[in-house]
């Protein structure tokens, strides 16, 4: 196997060296610089939809998401300023005012990725109207719930269920804002013959959108390490 | 056509041309626009009783061609001496009186040297209503096929490339960047399976340049990606059309089978051992699809949705294969540039935007069709003297050019001579070729709000800010056009123009602020008039 290069690059002023082909996200995580992500699973295809990981890039003007670009030699990242701020808390207020995200009454109250992104971007109000959608609750399955208020399409258990559990009995139906999670043929999921119950979907997401039965609030906390162990296992049998 | 048998070089093909044209000159030929505009005006069945008609008439030929242009004046049909305009499907008895000469026709006749058709510069559109898009026979005789064939044997691959650099050709589809570049990369990418594709998912509305071109001339889109195709080595292509256009869909199909019967296409071409399988795809009525990673995505039977770049479909596109793409009318260009030279092609235009652009000519204006001018025109030119100024004797107000992601130019910036540059200097864009004539009635907030509706709906919901944000930013519009919307909700729509434009994941997202950014810019007044605080004071000026 050929040895892979070393890169060497600048994040936030600070001299990094790391491996070519990774990306500016988890080049970060190794240095523990934050970026904020709402679509990124450690172990999954990024897919750069979330939009809150973008960094400024100098001598490009576009920012880019860092989940999905490849770092470069001689490559100077701004991961956090007064525009990428205010460019994150709007993209963050469109998240919150598409559905009906209302954390009182949310299974996943005081350990949401969503809620906790709030307070990281420093945000107490929502800029833009919320949009108060009418949208179903599918709780057909024997042992898990799909609340389609609470879903933000990061399409964290679309991908989880492809690609580590193999079955893509989630996917996503519509376009633009009548994009939905949908299991099999957009049946109920009680009726999704291919779903295998492994509840890994509930594992990744990253809102109250799915959540197990029979548990209490505080017991619903997400687990997700698993994602990446089995990843590194399906490689190794491959 | 019966006769006629793969052909193996050049000199082959040369040699019919000439046997076709002959033929051709023994007849005189009556053609038929049969474009959609004057399809719907009953050409067809004007074509069925001209061929009737003149059945006992020697040596005379009636064709169903595509579109002439001036669509306004349909139908058209014009013969060896005069092109007539605005027949009915019942003239058919009337109109071969007319030409032979014992019945008045002056009021039908329509001059060539009006400034619709003088003005015009034609090399995409050179066969478009002359040739029968069905004839392959048609097609030879224009010197069809002779630039895939001169390539194959009398040139390598780089000095084909080197060809399309000279004539300074950039992407029709909207973005403008250099075709030869592009070509280059692809060619210079590294992998045994390459893959050429033709971008015809047009969805601009009021765009409808690149239909024309399939329907009048398919030939000519199958001939330029064949030559791209032996320049970067590519030996299998895909045309990627919408659904909604079943005509132009009939009319490829039917010439990628005729080009394959008779070696145009397919194996070993002009016995070079160059290769190409063309094949269909069609669109499922999505816009996204025209951007290029979600074109790819739904050719692997996807869902259609873009996937950020880098990587560029250049080095990894259709199954990780490098993959070249261009749009129907940046392959139509290609052949004429390797008949005549990069250099020829170079000499029309501007410094930085060479040879000629195909325009949709609609709305407001006296004349809408379809146009081919030289790149660097001006505006005044486009719509005062080919499109006749405007129809209803109104003020002219604005231009749209650019389709959802571009922007209205107003009456200031009339003398702007369009190219790639200036076009994004008034903030807007070429774009694929529409261009939306309105005159002093329309409303640009209702405007801006027709093009945000229409992106809202296109956006395929991936990312946050255009899945969200182009609805937030429709609703405010909607809100500001009712007379509801405030001070704060302009400013509102202002933040999220910024956010969206800056955000997005693909184009689509990128360029859906344009409409509502360039009205703001020129029309900011039309906004303000409408919001809740000035309502008095409009009350106040109209009595006064």
């Amino acid at each position: 196997m050929a040895t892979k290069q070393v890169k060497t690059l600048k994040i936030d002023g600070m001299d990094i060296s790391s491996i070519q082909g990774s990306s500016i996200l988890e080049v970060a995580r190794e240095h523990d610089i934050y970026i904020p992500t709402l679509c990124f699973v450690e172990g999954l295809c990024a897919v750069g939809s979330c939009r809150l990981c973008l960094v400024e890039i100098e001598g490009s003007g576009k920012l880019l998401p860092a989940c999905t670009t490849q770092i470069y030699e001689g490559m100077s990242v701004i991961t956090n300023s007064e525009k990428l701020l205010k460019y994150r808390q709007m993209i963050l207020s469109l998240m919150f005012a598409e559905r009906n995200h209302t954390c009182a009454v949310c299974v996943s109250n005081g350990h949401c990725d969503l809620q906790a992104m709030l307070q990281i971007l420093h945000m107490d109000h929502i800029k833009v109207p919320y949009m108060f959608p009418r949208l179903k609750v599918d709780a057909t399955h024997d042992r898990f719930v799909m609340d389609h208020n609470r879903c933000i399409l990061c399409s964290a258990c679309v991908r989880v269920c492809d690609e580590i559990e193999g079955a893509h009995t989630k996917d996503i139906e519509g376009r633009g804002i009548k994009s939905n999670i949908i299991t099999d043929f957009a049946q109920n999921w009680g009726d999704a013959s291919s779903c295998t119950t492994c509840g890994k979907c509930v594992q990744v997401c990253p809102t109250g959108a799915l959540s197990e039965k029979g548990k209490a609030v505080s017991e619903q906390l997400k687990r997700r390490s698993f994602v990446s162990y089995l990843k590194s296992m399906r490689e190794d049998v491959l | 056509m019966s006769e006629m048998k793969t052909i193996h070089s050049l000199e082959e093909l040369e040699e019919l041309a000439e046997v076709l044209r002959e033929e051709q000159k023994s007849k005189s030929r009556i053609t038929v626009c049969t474009g959609v505009a004057c399809s719907s005006l009953g050409s067809e069945e004007l074509a069925k009783e001209l061929s009737e008609e003149s059945k006992n008439l020697e040596n005379c030929e009636v064709k169903k061609v595509g579109c002439k242009g001036l669509c306004a004046l349909g139908v058209l049909v014009e013969d060896d001496k005069n092109m007539y305009h605005s027949l009915k499907k019942d003239d058919a008895k009337n109109l071969l009186a007319m030409m032979e000469g014992t019945q008045e026709s002056s009021e039908y006749i329509l001059s060539k040297d009006i400034p619709f058709y003088s003005k015009q510069k034609k090399i995409v559109l050179e066969n478009a209503g002359y040739i029968d898009p069905d004839s392959l026979d048609d097609y030879i005789a224009a010197d069809g096929y002779k630039a895939l064939f001169s390539a194959i044997s009398d040139m390598e691959r780089s000095e084909v490339i080197d060809e399309i650099k000279k004539s300074g050709l950039r992407g029709r589809g909207g973005g403008g960047y250099p075709t030869g570049l592009k070509w280059s990369t692809v060619e210079k990418a590294i992998g045994d399976q390459k893959y050429v594709i033709c971008n015809a998912d047009e969805g601009d509305p009021g765009a409808f340049m690149d239909r024309s071109v399939m329907e009048a001339d398919p030939h000519r889109v199958i001939e330029g990606m064949a030559i791209a195709a032996y320049a970067v080595g590519a030996n299998k292509g895909y045309l990627y059309i919408r659904a909604e256009y079943p005509l132009a869909v009939k009319r490829i199909k039917l010439a990628i089978k005729r080009a394959e019967k008779f070696g145009l296409l397919g194996e070993n071409i002009c016995g070079s051992g160059f290769s190409l399988k063309l094949d269909v795809r069609l669109g499922a009525g999505a816009f996204v699809c025209g951007e290029e990673t979600a074109l790819l995505s739904s050719i692997e039977g996807k869902r259609g949705t873009p996937t950020p770049r880098p990587p560029y479909p250049a080095e990894s596109g259709l199954w990780g294969k490098p993959t070249l793409i261009n749009n129907v009318e940046t392959y139509a260009n290609i052949a004429p540039i390797i008949r005549n030279g990069g250099d020829w092609y170079a000499k029309i235009g501007t410094e930085s935007s060479k040879g000629t652009k195909v325009f949709a000519l609609t709305g407001q204006i006296k004349n809408s069709g379809m146009i081919e001018v030289p790149m660097g025109i001006t505006l005044e030119q486009i719509i005062f003297e080919i499109g006749g100024g405007m129809a209803l004797g109104r003020e002219f107000k604005a231009v749209q050019t650019g389709g959802p992601s571009g922007g209205c130019i107003p009456r200031d910036h009339l003398n702007l001579e369009v190219d790639y540059e200036n076009l994004k200097s008034v903030g807007s864009m070429m774009g694929s070729g529409g261009m939306i004539v309105m005159d002093e009635s329309s409303k640009m907030v209702e405007v801006a709000k027709f093009f945000m509706e229409f992106c809202m709906s296109e956006s395929c919901g991936k990312c946050v800010p255009c899945r969200v944000g182009t609805v937030q930013m429709y609703e405010i519009l909607k809100k500001i056009s009712k007379k509801d919307g405030t001070r704060k909700d302009l400013a509102l729509l202002e933040e999220l123009c910024d956010v969206v434009r800056n955000t997005s994941l693909c184009g689509l997202g990128q360029s859906a602020p344009n409409p509502v950014v360039s009205t703001l810019r020129f029309f900011k007044e039309e906004y303000e008039n409408l919001l809740v605080e000035s309502r008095c004071h409009i009350s106040i000026s109209k009595e006064a």
